[in-house]
Formats: C-alpha cells, structure tokens, sequence
C-alpha cells in the first residue's frame, strides 16, 4: 500500500500496460474446491490471486461455477476444501441484479453500507453526494428504484459500494442484464472510475469482448466443476478509449480468449 | 476515461429513463371513469330492486309482507331523522341510540384490532424467527380459522363473562389470521440477494428485522391490515349479537329492533354497520398509501 500509485493513481496509466503494485495479494485462492450438499461439484481446486489494484476478469460458460466462485471470495459460502486469503472490511460488490432496497430512495441506498458500518453521519452525507455524483446520478437522488432504468440502477449499486472506497471489488456479471448500448458505456465509466480510485477488482463475466476490454487480466474456467484452464495477460495500456473494441490486436486476444473457452467446453 | 467522455455520460445518463408506460394515458383515465360510474350505476340498480322487491317483489315471489324491505327513503328518515313523541313529553330520536351504539362497536372493534396487529405481528416474528416454532404453531392458526366462530361466542360468553375484554376476544380471534400470515409471508419473501447484503456486512438479527425484512413486507403487511380491519368489525358486532348485557353496541340495538319487527331501524343499524367496516377499510389504505405508495405500486388507490 506503500506504492505511489495508490496516493496517485493517474500518475500509473499514463500510456503503459498495468504492472502489478508490490505487497501482499487482495485476494488469493489456494487449491479452493467446493462441493454443494447435493453432490454438485461447482469448483476444482482453484488458486489464482489478484494483486492490489489489479483487474481480473473471470470468463466461463453458464453454470460453470463463476458465481460460486465469487460468494466463495466474499464469504458467502465456505469452501469445501482449500483456503482463501481476502480483507474482508474493504470489499465493494456489485451483483447481478443491483439488489437496491426498494423503499429507499437513490441517496439512501447509496448510503446502505455507511449506514450498516455505522460511518458518522457527516462524513456519510458527504461521500455518498460525491459518489451520486461520480456515477452521473446527480438528479435522482431522490427517485426510488422502480422509477430508474436498469443501468441507472447498476451505477447506484457501483456508488453504493463506492462510498466505502473497497480496496478490492468482487463484480458477479453486473451488466449482463443490460442492454448492449448501456453495457458498453457503463464498461467505459467503470474504467474511469478503476483508473481513477485504483482499486482491485475479480469481475465474473460470460462476455469475452467484455472480459477483454476492462482487465489487466483474462482468466478462462471451464464448465462444470469450474477450474482455471487459461490465464491472458491483457497488454493494453490504460487509459483505454472505446475505440480499443475495434482494435485488430483486441480481436486477436479475444479470439485467444475465445479457443481457450470452447477447448474446454467442447 | 477524460473528463469531457465522464460529462457526456453523465447528460445522457437520463435517457434510457423514458420507458412506455403499461397503460395508455387514455387508458387510465377511461378506468378511473368507470371506477366512478359503474359503482353508481351498481348502486341505482340495488335500489331500483330494493323499491320493486318492497312495491312487489317480496308478495307475489315469496308471499311475505312488503314491510320487510322497507322503502329506502323510510329507512333513512326512520333512523337518521324522525323524533317519535314519549307519553313523558320527550322525543325518541332513534339516531342518538344508532350513534352511541356504533361507537361502543366502534371502540371494542379498534381495541380488538389493535389487540391482532400486535399479537399478529410479534406471532409472525417470532415464528419467522424459529422455523421449529413455524412448523409447531401453524396448525393451531389454521384450526383457529376453521372455528365457527358464531357457535363458540356463546361458550366464551359463559366462561369468561359477557364482559368487553370477551368482546375483544372474538375481535381477536377472527382478525388475527390474515395478520399473521400476511406478515410471515412478507418477512419470507425477502430477495435472497438482499439478504445477501445484509450478511456480507455481518448485521445483527436486529438491524436486518428493522433495516431489511419489515421494510420489506410492508405491503404484503399492510394487505393483512385491511383484510383485517373488515374482519374486526364483524367480529365486533357478530360478538354482540349474544351479548345482551353489558354495554350496548349496533349488534344489540340491531336485534333489538329486529325483535320488535322495526324493520327501518334494523336496515338503518346495518347501513351503519357497513359504513363502519368500509371508513375502516379506507382508513387503512390511506395510511398503506402513505406509507408505502411511493415506493410499491400496489398500494390501493382507493
């Protein structure tokens, strides 16, 4: 945490790929298996890390055990066997729907977490303004949740974690319900946000295109039970216009990612 | 991402907002049209028979006298308007004893009711809390909604005395069902995922009762409120139809007057009883509609 570039985040991207910041992982997986009470196996000895600050992305067919992947990290679920390393007192999530409290407006969702953690009210309200603001939902902050459309709802879910300024963020596929317009340029706010706040992510994504374009990292698992079968470093240097998409460098990693998918799964 | 791509995405964060309503505008106000001119004309067309079963209907269909179904209009003067000169010199305003009686049913249905939301709520509680306790009183509720109630009234009566406090039992005992099970209900169907959050932040069985699972279940809450509410009033007055002592609630009069063959002032005994359960019932979704209608689109309108 001693490295400059989490006092200074900018100063890391300017036109070079991501190199790991020295220090002990966000989050480290060793030999993780699970096996549900009904005979399911959903992982086979996983081990991977995520360095601090660095952005991981797992890709994999449905059912392949992503999500269980995730719950795993965020203690949700034990592990049958093997061992995890995390801090949980600094984790953002964002899961697959934006879990917003219905009865609460925008501004009091976003603070949800404050609140739980018991954050002093001063500092709370003004976190939570700074955040409404940094993810474009100045305006609604007090529109309930079914008066929002499913990307305004995504980004109250991202300031919600926001406020608490995670040292690492577990995403669960938290915009594969939308649609491709919206996908796009909530992908491109929330590099702006990764460059900006330097924070760790494990992102959980079916997309390869999606996969590809956001980390510094593609790790491929294959279909039940879920193993890591591929890891890509992504060389691309942040930060990364949207135009990247179009890249042929992009098309050939994503069509790496994408053998590496169906190898497996086939 | 530079700082002019941030504020573009924030101006056009609005957009995809705009979603087409379900039901048309014309739609809507078609609807609250109707639901202004088909309960009128529902109501015209009762009264239309009630006069045609009173000039006919009741003599030549079922052979019984007329006065049965009096005239409206004499239901009406009978118990809201007429004073009846006393041999003693005073009047005999049949309204002031309708009143008074609608108040007495008016206070033991309320107590009762108030007596179910508590006993129902802390029920739902703690049966949400311990499955075990689910499991071994949920027979015993639904064997409570199966009694007949009218056939055990009497043996409340001769064991506990016609007093109040047995009055507010049957209350009870009729209204405290739909409570129950409408808040264990929506205390059950929280969103796993929001249940999820409340874990990853590691919150006491307090704070996610107060935070999450009540919040949560005011709607399906407030449904059992007003369902209720409905039932505590009939209780109330059914509870007195055995009660000839104690204090004298609409039951009473109303069989009072039956008794005597005052067929107006038993109709006007029943219109107020009805009167009673529905500002009940609308008393209720109003305050359901001020609770939760910001938030929840089902909050009755009405």
């Amino acid at each position: 945490m001693t490295d400059t570039r989490m006092t200074d985040p900018a100063a890391n991207w300017m036109g070079q790929p991501w190199t790991p910041i020295a220090g002990d992982p966000a989050l480290e997986f060793s030999d993780v298996s699970k096996t549900f009470q009904d005979g399911t196996r959903a992982l086979d000895r996983t081990s991977f890390t995520v360095a601090p600050g660095e952005f991981v992305t797992v890709v994999g067919p449905s059912g392949c055990g992503k999500s269980t992947l995730l719950r795993i990290a965020s203690g949700l679920e034990r592990p049958t066997t093997g061992s995890i390393t995390v801090d949980r007192s600094s984790l953002g999530y964002v899961f697959q729907d934006a879990t917003l409290l219905q009865w609460r407006t925008v501004r009091k969702n976003v603070a949800l977490f404050a609140e739980l953690d018991k954050m002093p009210r001063a500092d709370r309200e003004r976190r939570v303004s700074e955040n409404i603001e940094l993810v474009g939902l100045n305006g609604f902050e007090d529109k309930y949740p079914k008066q929002l459309s499913g990307g305004m709802r995504m980004r109250a879910s991202l300031a919600r974690s926001l406020v608490m300024e995670p040292d690492l963020f577990l995403f669960d596929e938290p915009f594969g319900a939308l649609d491709e317009i919206t996908r796009e340029r909530l992908n491109d706010e929330l590099l702006g946000l990764f460059q900006r706040k330097g924070f760790g992510a494990l992102f959980i994504t079916h997309s390869i295109y999606e996969a590809v374009f956001l980390s510094t990292r593609v790790l491929v698992m294959s279909a039940r039970p879920g193993r890591i079968v591929a890891s890509f470093d992504v060389p691309f240097e942040y930060p990364r216009s949207h135009e990247l998409r179009f890249d042929p460098d992009f098309a050939a990693l994503s069509g790496e990612v994408s053998r590496a998918l169906r190898g497996e799964s086939a | 991402m530079s700082d002019a791509t941030m504020s573009e995405i924030v101006d056009t964060a609005g957009d995809d907002l705009v979603e087409a309503p379900l039901v048309s505008h014309e739609e809507r106000r078609k609807l609250e049209w109707i639901s202004i001119v088909g309960p009128v004309v529902v109501f015209a067309a009762f009264v239309g028979l009630w006069y045609f079963m009173h000039h006919w209907g009741l003599r030549h269909l079922f052979d019984k006298p007329g006065h049965l179904m009096p005239p409206v209009h004499d239901i009406l003067y009978d118990s809201f308007v007429r004073r009846v000169p006393q041999p003693d010199g005073s009047d005999y305003i049949a309204r002031s004893d309708l009143i008074r009686a609608l108040e007495w049913t008016a206070i033991v249905a309320f107590v009762g009711l108030a007596a179910s939301i508590v006993l129902g709520i802390v029920l739902a509680v703690v049966m949400n809390r311990a499955a075990w306790l689910e499991r071994t009183a949920w027979p015993y509720l639904i064997a409570m909604q199966a009694i007949p109630i009218l056939a055990i009234v009497p043996i409340l009566g001769s064991i506990f005395g016609y007093e109040p406090s047995t009055r507010i039992l049957v209350c009870v005992m009729i209204a405290l069902f739909p409570i129950v099970s409408n808040t264990l209900f929506g205390l059950q169907s929280v969103d796993r995922s929001q249940h999820d959050l409340f874990t990853l932040k590691g919150v006491s069985r307090m704070t996610r009762l107060f935070k999450l699972e009540f919040p949560a279940a005011m709607p399906a809450i407030f449904a059992g409120f007003r369902i209720s509410a409905g039932l505590s009033v009939i209780g109330a007055v059914v509870g007195e139809l055995f009660f000839r002592q104690g204090g004298r609630g609409i039951g009473i009069v109303m069989d009072k007057f039956r008794s005597r063959a005052q067929w107006t002032l038993t109709y006007g005994a029943l219109l107020l009883t009805c009167l009673l359960g529905i500002a009940v019932f609308l008393l209720f979704s109003w305050i359901s509609k001020r609770a939760i209608g910001k938030w929840h689109d089902s909050a009755h309108s009405s």
